[in-house]
């Protein structure tokens, strides 16, 4: 390293010119308890091995002990921070188990929230991504709106942020009376909100130097290391699953889909920034096209009555106790259902024996192999940019461990 | 795109309804003899591998434009015999198509060969696999514990694992 005409002429041929750096699973950059394993010559990096399992809860063996009901609020702890994506994918591979049938009302909230769920994301990866470079205002701004969602969730479903809301065979609740005009003017005033952290770090000179050029990971190895997402589009392939292999009715949505062929830092915090403004332009048209009709579908065996029914009807009585005592029986099979998560393809691979627990359930979450492609981005960067990687692929440790 | 016969069970039967899909075809032309079953069951195909050509076959498809290793995972299928099935989940970003492989793995040996060298994607799914399950994969560069503890004994999502674990 260095100047090579001013080096000094001793060749240093001992193997233990590099050490070894251990980072985290207490680094504030490391967004829960990642730790990286650096073996560095000097600050260049030359080797990254993620060490991961820190927050190993054993959720997928969990699952097999429950019924399909009662996976639901499991799915929400896997990523605290969008899990409404991860209740939405496990419904959706359920339904599909089922062959069931989903009102359209219920399709279109799922939609909104799920919109909801991705700006939430963004806007706290977007803070604390600004957060680990040096921009300590953004933070504060991007929490500022992100309250404003969670409170709108509180609302909803009674929680802020384990909200269990998609339930299978649709929703749980009718959303309250004014949470569409509470939504609408929410989404009303985002963009201009979006243009003032555009304000802060598009133009700044410090956040451009330190994610230009960085954490390059090519078009090629994105594919071949399972990188999908925003850091996948950012690195040239024009894939989201939104779009190309829609589900939950996202095909009667109009959007577009930013792609970048720079892929760095830089690449992915601008698309994630674009995809906000997709994102807003989406739950706009759910607010403005939502139909009228229930939401749930009408399977009295597997989705539970109204609690007005229940008190009432005889049959509806008998049909709550079974769903409570006994669950479900669910056709034997397995599938695997696909969603554009914020981070990427969120994957749940369900598989039935016929009965009414889950005979396997997993996870694939997008941060986990995206993981994988840290070493590519890292390797003869300095350790500084290491953050900066990490930070890019938004990173959460809930979905890696599981 | 001639996939709506929901043919179940039955190699044959799958077979020729979709002969013109794109990884039948490719496999039956240059590997025929890997494909041990099949199943197209709620819109989605699953092929059975036999163990020994699970690579060759990775490698039929990603030529044939499935291009993306989304997925590996297992099941364990105590105590039916053979016990464990290892899925693999292959997605086209061309074709917009996905396909799920299955290999059988006895308990007595449960080890297949990695894919690492195909998609260097599985590198950490073979991994969970292993630390989960048990199945070792060979060839794989790195095939050590990813999610328990380095010196842990035991697979915890294999069937006769206790829920609350050993006490």
């Amino acid at each position: 390293m260095g100047n090579l005409l001013t080096a000094p002429t001793v060749v240093d041929s001992s193997e233990d010119r590099t050490m070894i750096l251990n980072m985290g699973p207490q680094h504030p950059s490391t967004h829960g308890v990642l730790r990286l394993v650096l073996e560095i010559d000097g600050e260049v990096v030359v080797r990254v091995a993620p060490d991961i399992g820190f927050l190993h809860t054993g959720i997928e063996k969990t699952c097999e002990a429950k019924f399909y009901q009662q996976v639901v609020p499991l799915t929400d702890r896997i990523d605290y921070i969008s899990p409404m994506h991860n209740n939405l994918c496990y419904c959706l591979a359920v339904e599909k188990l089922l062959q069931l049938e989903i009102p359209e009302r219920a399709q279109w909230l799922r939609v909104l929230l799920s919109e909801l769920t991705r700006l939430n994301s963004h806007l706290v990866w977007l803070g604390t991504h600004a957060m680990d470079i040096g921009a300590l205002t953004v933070f504060l701004y991007c929490f500022r709106e992100r309250e404003q969602i969670l409170r709108l969730f509180d609302d909803l479903a009674g929680q802020r942020m384990m909200t269990s809301y998609f339930r299978i065979g649709g929703v749980a609740l009718e959303p309250p009376l004014d949470f569409y005009d509470r939504t609408r003017a929410f989404l009303k005033t985002l963009p201009e909100k979006i243009d003032e952290y555009e304000d802060l770090l598009t133009g700044n000179r410090i956040f451009i130097d330190r994610t230009k050029g960085v954490g390059l990971l090519s078009r090629e190895d994105a594919i071949s290391l399972g990188v999908t997402g925003p850091p996948l589009r950012a690195s040239g392939v024009d894939w989201d699953l939104r779009r190309d292999m829609p589900y939950s009715g996202y095909e009667k949505f109009q959007f577009k889909v930013p792609v970048s062929t720079d892929c760095d830092v830089w690449a992915r915090y601008v698309l994630r920034v674009q995809e906000m403004r997709e994102s807003v332009k989406i739950a706009t048209q759910a607010l403005d096209g939502l139909p009228q009709g229930p939401i749930k579908a009408d399977a009295p065996k597997i989705v539970l009555p109204d609690r007005e029914a229940m008190k009432t009807q005889m049959e509806a009585l008998i049909h709550h106790f079974k769903i409570v005592t006994e669950g479900f029986g669910v056709p034997a099979g397995e599938v695997y259902q696909a969603i554009e998560s914020s981070r990427g393809e969120m994957g749940y691979y369900v598989v039935s024996d016929g009965t009414a627990k889950p005979y396997r359930v997993h996870m694939r979450n997008p941060t986990f192999a995206t993981l994988q492609a840290i070493e590519k981005m890292c390797v003869g960067r300095l350790i500084a940019d290491v953050v900066a990687a990490v930070g890019s692929i938004d990173i959460v440790l809930g979905e890696i461990d599981r | 795109m001639g996939l709506v016969t929901d043919t179940g069970e039955n190699k044959d039967a799958v077979l020729a309804a979709h002969a013109d899909h794109r990884a039948i075809a490719a496999l039956t032309q240059h590997l025929p003899d890997a494909i041990q079953n099949a199943k197209y069951d709620r819109t989605e195909l699953t092929l059975t591998i036999a163990r020994e050509s699970i690579v060759a076959a990775c490698r039929t498809v990603q030529a044939a434009g499935y291009n993306f290793l989304v997925d590996v995972t297992c099941v364990d299928w105590y105590p039916n015999q053979p016990r464990f099935q290892i899925s693999y989940h292959i997605l086209s970003h061309s074709l917009h198509q996905r396909i799920r492989f299955a290999v059988f793995v006895e308990e007595g040996d449960p080890a297949v060969d990695s894919i690492t060298g195909v998609w260097p994607a599985a590198n950490f799914y073979e991994r969970e696999v292993f630390d989960l399950f048990g199945v070792r994969f060979g060839g794989h560069p790195n095939l050590r514990r990813l999610l328990m503890p380095e010196d842990y004994r035991g697979n915890p999502l294999r069937k006769d694992f206790p829920v609350e674990g050993y006490r």
